[in-house]
């Protein structure tokens, strides 16, 4: 019976898909010849730059050890793994064919040049947002770039998904094309929403999804989850034992770490790497309006009768911080203290990964280590996965919710260190 | 008390259990291949092997040991009868002042252990947490393919696509 529900659902999907692809069926974008890179002005050239690296188009158009925007790098959703594309003007396996009408097109509808539906890991739900004169720089940086002949792997996706027409559907459903209107923030706020909601896509990461994989609307920036790491909330009451204010957003927007709440590491780790190189000014307005959204700390009061652990494993992990981790996390002997400016580790009693919810981050952090961002020599945190069994990192983790956290331990830590182990490090 | 395998023979420590396993080898075990380099986890001079593989010994406390097998570079050889990847090393005179050679050695074996013909690749990447002040990285990757059943016959360690040494990180 369940066999033939399903055999009838798929046939359902296909008709609506065939549906779809009938009536709405883009139209090609004639090809063009490839523009000479001296056709395009030197300033829309730098401004696009500035752009590219605010969007971080290279975290997914970039694989690692491969040519600058020459695609090629594994996005892995909860339905498949979907590779970033060749964005390099080489005619054949790049976007040097494609006219500006055509950039244009995909950035604000999710369209390939021949009008093919591009998969949404491509956040066109944000980049619908951008201004033509945005666009427009956009293209005249990539079309400047040394075009690099690579074809990316197909994206790997089980059926129904491979069914690219059904995207139209799923467009007509959640794609809100073009800019949201001016809402009278003020010039700072709303350059800082424009990027933040537009070309930088924090809610790719920062914002949860429906069953669709769509952002929830009624969510916005409260905070997701990719690759084994939960993605903080950004909007509303945030976790952390004191707010973030813009000056620490900026720091660690562009340096990768804010000495009053942690480092960027993870997918993150990425992102601050490329926004290392954006305008100091479109980070400030990015951290005056995700400054904005806070409404206050989300900090549940201490409860720790409900510390159903055993004393004697608070006990073991206060002993195994003390050989493992208090030589760098603490200084004169205080508790999450360290000395600014020091090569001293963050100070524990204000880490976000500490406060949080549930003890994902922290137990990637202790595994893993951080390692240092593109290429730069050293390891600021080396990772405790050869060194510590999930027990020892469980027993830490009690010690440290308890003690200096000062808040409830966090369920079935032992498992959950043991499930991020075996998925192993992920790549960036 | 803490009971644990050295070197393949039993031993128990008494002493503070935050004890980093390094100054317990080093202290109390007499065992001085491992070196004090950082004291931070940052540079490798101290790496050991726990359960086989390779870890840093100055941040992992003795509290952290019970029933597990530690080897030290002292557990790979003698002077006399020095061990696989200690005698590639001496072949290829892979050391300077020749601190960071016991680490050095002890994260080969760690990669030997798991992956017994690693290609050049593998071999960076592992050593790649290990520092080397005095420069002698080309000598001592000649050692490493040499401990891993390939030693070089030309005299670089030619490296294609790629410039950097050991002790950078792979972007």
């Amino acid at each position: 019976m369940k066999k033939v529900l399903l055999s009838i659902a798929r046939l359902a999907v296909l008709v609506v898909a065939a549906f779809f692809a009938f009536a709405l069926s883009p139209a090609e974008i004639d090809a063009i010849e490839r523009p000479a890179a001296d056709s395009f002005d030197a300033d829309l050239v730098a401004k696009g730059r500035d752009l590219a690296a605010l969007g971080n188009c290279l975290t997914c158009h970039q694989s690692e050890g491969g040519a600058p925007y020459a695609g090629g790098y594994g996005v892995e959703t909860p339905v498949g793994t979907i590779y970033g594309s060749n964005i390099t003007p080489d005619p054949e396996t790049g976007i040097g064919r494609w006219s500006k009408a055509a950039f244009v097109r995909s950035m604000r509808e999710g369209l390939g040049r021949e009008g093919e539906h591009l998969y949404p890991a491509f956040p066109y739900t944000h980049f619908t947002r951008v201004t033509d004169g945005d666009l427009e720089a956009l293209y005249a940086f990539l079309m400047t770039r040394q075009a690099v002949a690579k074809t990316v792997p197909n994206p790997d996706l089980p059926f129904p998904m491979n069914v690219r027409p059904l995207l139209a559907a799923w467009k007509l459903l959640f794609l809100d094309e073009g800019a949201a209107p001016s809402d009278g923030l003020g010039d700072e706020l709303e350059r800082g929403r424009y990027l933040v909601d537009g070309l930088g896509h924090c809610g790719a990461c920062h914002t949860p999804r429906n069953l669709f994989l769509t952002e929830k609307t009624d969510a916005y920036l409260r905070g997701g989850e990719a690759s084994g790491w939960a993605n903080p909330p950004l909007a509303g009451d945030i976790h952390s034992p004191s707010p973030w204010t813009a000056v620490q957003i900026a720091t660690y927007l562009d340096g990768g770490f804010a000495e009053a709440h942690g480092v960027a590491a993870g997918p993150m780790a990425e992102v601050a790497a490329k926004l290392k190189d954006a305008p100091a000014a479109d980070i400030s307005a990015m951290a005056a309006y995700l400054v904005s959204l806070q409404t206050g700390v989300a900090m549940p009061s201490a409860d720790n009768s409900k510390t159903a652990t055993p004393s004697e494993r608070i006990a073991l992990g206060e002993t195994l911080y003390r050989g493992a981790c208090a030589r760098c996390h603490e200084a004169n002997g205080q508790r999450g203290t360290s000395a600014p400016g020091s090569s001293q580790g963050l100070p524990l009693a204000q880490s976000t990964a500490l406060h949080a919810p549930d003890g994902r981050n922290f137990a990637q952090f202790v595994l893993h280590g951080v390692e240092a961002p593109n290429g730069e020599a050293g390891w600021p945190m080396p990772g405790f996965a050869d060194l510590l069994t999930d027990e020892q990192i469980a027993a830490i983790a009690d010690y440290l919710r308890h003690e200096l956290a000062q808040q409830s331990v966090w369920d079935d830590m032992s498992e959950r260190i043991a499930d991020i182990r075996s998925q192993g490090e992920v790549a960036r | 008390m803490v009971a644990m395998t050295v070197n393949g023979k039993s031993v128990s420590v008494d002493a503070d259990p935050e004890t980093p396993l390094l100054y317990v080898l080093r202290n109390e075990l007499e065992l001085n291949g491992a070196k004090f380099g950082c004291g931070l986890g940052q540079c490798g001079a101290c790496t050991v092997l726990v359960d086989g593989k390779a870890a840093i010994s100055c941040l992992l406390p003795l509290a952290a040991l019970e029933g597990r097998a530690i080897t030290t570079l002292e557990g790979l050889g003698t002077a006399e009868a020095p061990g696989p990847v200690q005698a590639a090393f001496i072949e290829e005179q892979a050391a300077q002042c020749g601190y960071c050679i016991p680490g050095m050695i002890m994260r080969m074996a760690g990669l030997l252990a798991e992956t017994p013909e690693p290609d050049d690749e593998e071999i960076r990447a592992a050593l790649q947490p290990n520092l080397c002040r005095c420069g002698t990285h080309m000598r001592i990757l000649r050692a490493a393919r040499r401990a891993a059943g390939r030693p070089s016959e030309e005299d670089n360690f030619a490296f294609a696509g790629s410039g950097q040494n050991v002790g950078g990180t792979s972007s």
